[in-house]
């Protein structure tokens, strides 16, 4: 059997089943290490991106639309091409499969939802929260909460209780705002420099 | 600092232990990915920036109170070779043995804590334990993660979760693993089939060092390939869930194949013996095989049941770059072939013939307990 890619001997054989369709891809070592096929789970993102694999992937019928994602996820040249945090392009994303940095999912992150669900359980996270993020997370979500009670009670005119709402509103976006201020002149060795 | 040598002459922590599950699960590993904001991460960084993070993030890690006296070292300080027996001990991954000025590898004496700077991302930390024990893992490595947010800023995303280099990681930044040996399920030809059905519900299964689909001395990695949208925990349940279902069909396998295929078992366990024990050229595809096989005998008590330790650390001394450490030169492959079969006969000199009473014995009175 030969590579995909090139027409040395493939050595390396993956079969992956990711949302229900089946890829299979034959690579030589060479061109698996130069793909970093040596994990398997980051191959799943470079074959979808270079559209790899697509002549032998089999949908099953259950969850036949899940062969739209290359389409989806080539899609993402709309947006900007240059992540002006670190200068990472949209072309390079889609040739590593991998980012830049960090701020890089602010500028791309928009088309990376389709191809996050092909290959996630959900598109939001769950699991653990940094302490430094955990009370503002709180605070945000008490002010959505909030926010809800205060247009119900504008609605069924219950002014009173808008008032009353209203206040703690104010009360905890001002905590919020001096939060902000303390994290950020906490700086961590990082932010330090 | 530690020497490299005095890391290497300490068998990991896991080689030493016993197992749990009837010695079917060799190790748990549990790995978190984590980056720092405002860096680019290190495939993109240029050389100075990745010695920037580099030099904020070693400190930290060695201040741990996990990793005091721990190996810590820059990888342009390691060689070639040196570098492959760290991978060959599963103590760095074969893409950070790849990288040089910028990276480091941090690990504990025991090697159950090992952290590795600008590898994919700026953090790869794992913790490894023997035998099914991914709880206990996570639990290490959570403390150490949450010791190191106090300071160092964790680039993090409310909606995304950790941010890694790759998709693929984003969310928990978690993969569990655990490290199976199926001699029975391969000799049984169902291996195939479980490997399928564990593809089916969103895990992956990979060979001893993730190469191809191949498993070296019927040892497979099963780990999870989803991080986001699911709790750490939950990650770990379904993973855990899902081993000790594999690890009932391959000691029904086992159970089987002593019942129905004695012959063929015995033969396979005693052909293994017969060339570990007199062969004087030993590939190491083939050791791991033979080993493999001794390991089976092991467990099913053909062997005294105290020897399963000293394979382990056996496995690991008959890899390449550990032969070439210990000769303390390169050593062409027939070279290491040779010394390889020589300290294998040396080490199950003490081991007695196969006896396979005693495990037929067990068969009468009904499958064991355990």
């Amino acid at each position: 059997m030969t590579c995909d890619l090139c027409d040395e001997t493939a050595s390396v054989f993956l079969t992956q089943i990711v949302d229900g369709q089946m890829q299979k891809v034959n690579l030589c070592e060479q061109c698996a290490k130069a793909k970093g096929v040596t994990d398997p789970t980051g191959f799943a993102l470079a074959d979808l991106l270079l559209g790899l694999g697509t002549e032998e992937s089999v949908s099953s019928p259950a969850q036949g639309t899940s062969g739209e994602v290359t389409a989806d996820s080539l899609a993402l040249s709309d947006g900007p091409s240059v992540c002006q945090a670190c200068g990472f392009t949209h072309a390079q994303f889609k040739k590593a499969g991998r980012l830049g940095c960090s701020k890089c999912y602010q500028i791309f992150g928009s088309g990376l939802e389709s191809l996050l669900k092909a290959m996630h359980k959900g598109t939001q996270h769950i699991g653990k929260v940094p302490a430094r993020h955990q009370a503002l997370l709180e605070h945000h979500y008490e002010l959505d909460q909030l926010k809800a009670q205060l247009d119900d009670a504008v609605s069924r005119e219950a002014f009173e209780d808008a008032a009353r709402l209203r206040d703690r509103i104010l009360g905890i976006e001002a905590e919020l705002e001096s939060l902000e201020a303390a994290q950020a002149a906490k700086s961590p060795a990082n932010v330090r420099r | 600092m530690m020497r490299f040598d005095t890391l290497l002459n300490t068998p990991a922590e896991w080689m030493r232990q016993g197992h749990s599950h009837g010695d079917i699960v060799v190790t748990s590993r549990i790995r978190l990915a984590r980056n720092l904001v405002d860096h680019p991460f290190p495939g993109w960084g240029r050389k100075l920036e990745n010695e920037t993070t580099l030099r904020l993030i070693q400190p930290t890690v060695e201040e741990l109170p996990q990793l005091q006296n721990a190996f810590s070292r820059h990888l342009n300080k390691l060689t070639t070779i040196q570098k492959q027996a760290l991978v060959e001990r599963h103590l760095i991954s074969r893409e950070h043995a790849a990288r040089a000025a910028g990276s480091a590898a941090v690990m504990n004496q025991t090697q159950s804590i090992s952290i590795m700077i600008n590898e994919e991302d700026h953090l790869r930390m794992q913790a490894i334990q023997p035998g099914l024990a991914l709880r206990e893992s996570y639990q290490m490595l959570d403390e150490i993660d949450t010791s190191l947010e106090e300071s160092l800023e964790f680039a993090f995303d409310k909606q995304l979760g950790y941010l890694t280099a790759c998709p693929t990681n984003l969310g928990t930044g978690l993969r569990a693993s655990a490290m199976l040996h199926l001699p029975a399920l391969m000799l049984s030809d169902q291996v195939n089939q479980v490997i399928q059905a564990v593809n089916k519900i969103g895990l992956a299964v990979r060979g001893l060092y993730g190469e191809g689909t191949e498993a070296l001395g019927n040892l497979f990695q099963v780990s999870n390939q989803t991080t986001l949208g699911d709790k750490e925990v939950e990650i770990i349940a379904r993973l855990q869930k899902v081993i000790e279902q594999i690890v009932n069909h391959e000691k029904n396998a086992r159970q089987k194949l002593l019942g129905d295929s004695t012959t063929m078992l015995c033969d396979q366990v005693g052909r293994a013996f017969a060339l570990l024990r007199h062969a004087h050229v030993m590939p190491s595809k083939e050791a791991l095989n033979l080993i493999s096989m001794v390991r089976l005998g092991v467990d099913l008590e053909f062997f005294p049941s105290d020897f399963a330790v000293s394979l382990e650390s056996l496995l690991m001394e008959i890899q390449p770059a550990h032969l070439q450490i210990r000769a303390d030169r390169k050593l062409p492959t027939v070279e290491r072939d040779e010394m390889r079969s020589q300290i294998i006969r040396d080490r199950l000199k003490s081991l007695p013939e196969p006896d396979i009473s005693k495990a037929l014995g067990s068969l009468d009175e009904g499958p064991p307990s355990n």
